[in-house]
């Protein structure tokens, strides 16, 4: 059933998880450069200080952007973890991007500008994959509705490893991690100098940080639907694909919007569409 | 998705659609000659506007006398009707004739007396009589006749301010504006009559006018651009009309007492008798809506005057030819035909979607979008499960609305900015922000997630996965659904952009284009809070009453949905709290002083101004390269179905 | 005790330096000296700064860039100039396009001296500025703008 008090849950949670996890990241990739790093729990003296700066603005309308991106991320996030339809989530996650691409567009900065085009650009090298994603899953357990996969007891991974090894692909251009981290990065590539969020500061800086926390739970929460019959081996899961995505962003330059989009498209989308042809064929010859 | 076999109630009106259905049909043509005489301005705004008005309050009243669900019949005795459209369509082709011989285009001429020749033939079978030619209407044909009546009269109106405008600003192009109203009502009339008609050759009368009237509202102006583009169409649409005549001699030749000529029976007559016929015909509804091989004539439509455009992409002309695909869907679920047209849909849908990424032209754009939709549509209706049918014409609903919107704003935007490009509508929030709202509604209503497009949508991605060769069209869906997120979203950010010099040229919009554009745009939010009311009354009953199954949303989802919806509309709210904001600074130029205009100093001491143009990635999504692909697949494919069908005919 | 000096994020700028103080400064970032230890990240935007880091003295050509950064900081900001030319325009005072150090366009709260400066003495001043951070956040202080900064500059 759809449950309110994991949306609830998820909403008040999440974002203590997602600065951890941001924590945590920072800190390994401070361990890999041979550095030691910033505190555990320096992403929240960062959005805290965010919050603690004087708001500036280009234009007002900024705000209802950046504003309605957080909504729109919370809501799409709680409603995956109350166990709502998976395709719906994905339509509201999209939406909350498109607002985020239209915060960056509202002012007239070249910078925000060409990182609200890239940020376009990932979107539709991403979005495929994760709609095929969850196409697999209703493949495997009849049902597009989150609270029926994680029930389902299957071990979605065996059917649709194809599916999961783009997905993670594609988990690369979400967390903004190299070589997909076009729009806006945490390093400090700065040609586009902070691309999307280059004109957000102060607490609406600290508004699309928060956003991008919650981003990031639900996006192992994802990952944890392709291991969900287990939750042990899901969480461990979670973390090596979390800590894969580390070495992958400490490994690679960022990439062109050319390589990202036909990687995305023609090795990510390859691979899960392939798999789903088998598990469709498979279905369709071998009657269960 | 859950099933659906409610018993429909009985309903008090039945019949009184009797004199409806004929009214709509005659009506809009008595109004369409009055206007041939009318002389002045002023007479022709009152007569355009109390038929606009007439055609919308009886299109509506038909939602209150249609049966709840079926279909109801209206045999016509008169006789001489058919006769009379005989010699009409005889008289069209003469005109045609002189029209190719004027212009010295053979190739129509050709066309023309092929298709004559080929309605002769079906006159010599002798077929009529036995039939009695019949209307009908049933939820379907009551979904068209709103779309018609209301959208399409809207348009009207809207036409009236746009004309007087389009005129002055083109003193050029030869004021024929009382042949220009006479024509778009008589396209109304015709598309009453298509929808509402169950026998086959009056169904064709109405197509061949469909094709005559788009052919010269699209030359219009009547330069040679517009003459070219307009026999381009012709020729495309002729085309679907020999395959639609030749459907017609099949059914004479198979049944020679012409039972099989009304669609009502050649829709339960079972895929042996009908597949070639409704392969034919779906054909003919190929070429009217512009799918892949044929879709140059409406990218090349748009040199009409934008309602025109408006017409032909949202209520009329193009919704023709969905209509009947979906009309004869059930004849062409489960078979090989069936499948190939529905990827031809497909295909055009992917590489229609993605050719508007290159594109700037905010008309071509909306044209390769139009041509994108109407190949889902297809795509849907040729694989035509119930769901489908059902995400079918949902589709058809929601794209009309939100397309004409668009349609009428690009057309009000070029008036008072003197171009069509997306790069020009820079700032239009601040420029015009009423019509820049719109515009943005309009666009929302195109691919964001609580509008009808993405339900739609959404509900065909479920609906594929369940049917033969699903996978195919899921992946087509996944991957076209996201190219139409980066082309709707680049031109939303072109116009919220807050650019720094922006002058207010909203002023000098007349009432009336007002009225009509705020209407609409009404419609787009109203449709998607209704749309499960439009599901359960319209959609529903429909695909019940053919394939004894329907398919509808979950209550969860709409309940989410109407929960997004409010989240959406309350959002533009926080401005208010925010407007206080008093810290405003110039946007990042890399520390470059700019005036606030935005000029700043460049290398060599020089001025410059900061432009800022979008990605059109045009080395991937060029347009040459991607319709030449599209072009080659779908012409393949059709040459792949005229194949099968031969050898199923012969 | 607030968040401001645990997180403050820097811009740094060069002005017209001959690259020996950036050097350093960029040094500050490598494994050996790591001063994300102390939540220092090396923006490249002025509206996400706090610490506005410029090497270099000021000359006619970035006279207005170094105004226009300033203003583009959110406050509470501070600037820290590194190096003998920021801080006075050092050997190039007295060149003909050279006007002096940082602090004849901007207000400027720590001076590091050094040619180059070390990447001790340049964290040894950053820190310094975080404690002046602080006060400005306490005491709200607001940034008067210098006279030509304000929105969109002057030309």
């Amino acid at each position: 059933m759809i449950s309110i008090t994991n949306a609830l849950l998820f909403i008040v949670a999440a974002p203590f998880i997602g600065g951890l996890v941001a924590g945590i990241d920072r800190k390994i990739t401070a361990r890999m450069q041979g550095r030691v790093g910033p505190p555990l729990l320096q992403p929240f003296a960062d959005v805290g200080k965010l919050f603690e700066k004087k708001q500036i603005v280009v234009t007002p309308s900024q705000h209802v952007y950046t504003l309605s991106y957080l909504v729109f991320i919370v809501a799409s996030g709680a409603l995956f973890f109350a166990g709502g339809d998976l395709l719906l989530v994905i339509f509201a996650f999209t939406l909350a991007h498109l607002f985020l691409v239209l915060g960056a567009y509202s002012s007239y900065s070249p910078y925000s500008f060409i990182g609200a085009e890239r940020e376009l650009i990932q979107i539709i090298a991403y979005e495929p994959m994760i709609i095929l994603a969850a196409v697999g899953m209703y493949m495997v357990t009849k049902s597009f509705f989150v609270w029926e996969i994680m029930g389902s007891g299957l071990p979605i991974i065996l059917y649709l490893p194809g599916v999961f090894l783009g997905f993670l692909m594609v988990l690369t251009i979400k967390l903004r991690k190299s070589p997909f981290d076009l729009s806006t990065s945490h390093h400090a590539h700065q040609e586009i100098v902070k691309g999307v969020t280059t004109d957000f500061s102060g607490p609406m800086l600290g508004r699309v940080e928060i956003a991008h926390w919650y981003e990031n739970v639900f996006l192992l929460g994802f990952i944890y639907l392709f291991f969900a019959w287990n939750p042990l081996i899901a969480i461990v899961a979670i973390i090596v694909a979390y800590l894969l995505e580390i070495l992958i962003d400490n490994t690679f330059s960022r990439g062109t919007w050319k390589f990202t989009l036909k990687s995305s498209w023609i090795i990510a989308g390859m691979m899960g569409l392939v798999n789903l042809g088998v598990l469709y064929y498979l279905s369709a010859v071998v009657p269960a | 998705m859950i099933n659906n076999d409610k018993k429909p109630d009985f309903h008090p009106f039945e019949g009184e659609s009797l004199i409806t259905l004929p009214f709509l049909i005659l009506f809009p043509a008595a109004i369409a000659l009055i206007l041939l005489l009318v002389p002045g301005d002023s007479w022709r705004r009152l007569v355009v506007q109390a038929g606009a008005l007439i055609i919308g309050i009886a299109s509506f009243y038909l939602l209150f006398i249609t049966p709840g669900a079926g279909q109801e019949f209206f045999p016509v005795t008169v006789e001489w009707v058919t006769t009379l459209m005989f010699i009409a369509e005889m008289i069209i082709a003469v005109f045609l004739i002189y029209l190719g011989i004027k212009h010295r285009k053979y190739l129509a001429i050709f066309l023309v007396v092929a298709q004559a020749a080929l309605l002769l033939f079906f006159e010599s079978t002798g077929s009529h009589g036995a039939h009695v030619p019949d209307l009908f209407i049933d939820q379907l044909s009551l979904i068209m006749a709103l779309i018609i009546g209301i959208i399409g009269s809207l348009i009207c109106v809207y036409a009236l301010g746009y004309m007087a405008t389009f005129h002055q600003q083109h003193p050029d192009v030869k004021d024929r504006r009382r042949t220009f109203f006479f024509l778009v009502f008589i396209f109304l009339s015709s598309m009453f009559g298509l929808v509402f008609s169950n026998y086959l050759p009056w169904v064709f009368f109405f197509w061949e006018l469909t094709t005559l009237c788009s052919f010269l509202l699209i030359g219009y102006s009547g330069t040679g651009e517009a003459i070219n583009n307009s026999f381009l169409a012709l020729n495309m649409n002729l085309l679907g009309g020999i395959a639609f005549a030749g459907a017609l001699i099949y059914l004479a030749i198979i049944s020679p007492g012409g039972n099989l000529l009304a669609i009502s029976t050649l829709i339960q007559s079972g895929h042996a008798v009908a597949l070639v016929p409704a392969v034919l015909i779906a054909f003919a509804g190929i070429t009217k809506s512009a799918l892949m091989p044929f879709s140059a004539w409406l990218v090349g439509a748009m040199v009409a005057p934008t309602p025109v455009s408006a017409l032909l992409h949202s209520s009329t002309m193009v919704k023709a030819g969905v209509y009947i695909i979906v009309r004869l869907s059930p004849v062409m679920t489960g078979t090989m035909e069936g499948l190939i047209i529905a990827l031809v849909g497909g295909f055009t849908f992917l590489l229609a979607s993605a050719i508007a990424i290159s594109q700037s032209n905010a008309k071509k754009v909306l044209a390769y979008s139009t041509i994108a939709n109407l190949g889902l549509i297809v795509a849907c209706a040729g694989v035509g499960t119930y769901k489908l049918v059902w995400a079918a014409i949902m589709l058809i609903i929601f794209h009309a609305i939100a397309k004409s919107l668009l349609f009428l704003c690009v057309g009000t935007v070029e008036h008072r900015i003197g171009s069509r490009d997306i790069e020009d509508m820079t700032g239009l929030i601040v420029r015009m922000p009423r019509i820049g709202v719109m515009m943005l509604v309009g666009i929302a209503g195109m691919f964001l997630a609580p509008f009808g497009m993405l339900i739609s949508k959404w509900a065909a991605i479920e609906a594929f996965i369940d049917a033969p060769f699903g996978l195919l069209f899921v992946a087509i869906l996944a991957f076209g659904g996201s190219i139409t997120v980066f082309f709707w979203s680049k031109w939303m950010g072109k116009i919220i952009s807050v650019c720094p010099v922006a002058e207010l040229v909203e002023n000098r919009i007349s009432r009336e284009k007002w009225i009509v554009l705020s209407l609409l745009t009404a419609m787009t939010v109203f449709v998607c809070l209704a749309f499960p009311v439009i599901s359960s009354h319209l959609v529903e009953p429909f695909v019940l009453s053919v394939y004894g199954q329907t398919a509808r949303l979950s209550q969860d989802n709409i309940i989410i949905m109407a929960m997004m919806l409010f989240l959406l509309m309350i959002m533009p709210f926080s401005l208010l709290w925010f407007r206080k904001e008093k810290n405003i600074v110039p946007p990042y130029m890399a520390g470059r002083p700019a005036t606030p205009d935005l000029h700043f100093l460049g290398s060599m001491g020089v001025q410059r101004q900061v432009g800022l143009a979008n990605y059109y990635l045009e080395d991937v999504f060029g347009e040459r390269r991607l319709f030449m692909a599209g072009t080659a697949l779908c012409f393949g494919l059709i040459l792949l179905m005229g194949t099968l069908t031969a050898g199923v005919a012969l | 005790m607030t968040w401001l000096s645990k997180s403050p994020w820097i811009l740094h700028y060069d002005a017209s330096s001959c690259n020996g103080c950036d050097i350093e400064v960029l040094a500050c970032l490598s494994p050996l000296y790591d001063v994300e230890r102390f939540g220092i990240i090396n923006t490249g935007n002025p509206k996400h700064a706090d610490v506005l880091v410029i090497t270099g003295g000021i000359n006619e050509q970035n006279r207005e860039v170094v105004r226009n950064l300033y203003a583009q900081m959110p406050d509470p900001k501070v600037v820290v100039a590194v190096g003998i030319c920021a801080s006075s325009g050092g050997v190039f005072r007295e060149c003909y396009n050279v006007v002096g150090g940082i602090d004849c366009v901007i207000p400027v709260d720590v001076y590091v001296p050094g040619c180059a400066a070390r990447p001790e003495s340049i964290i040894d001043g950053i820190v310094k500025a975080l404690s002046i951070l602080e006060e400005k956040k306490k005491n709200g202080t607001q940034s008067s703008p210098a006279p030509g900064s304000g929105a969109g500059g002057a030309q």
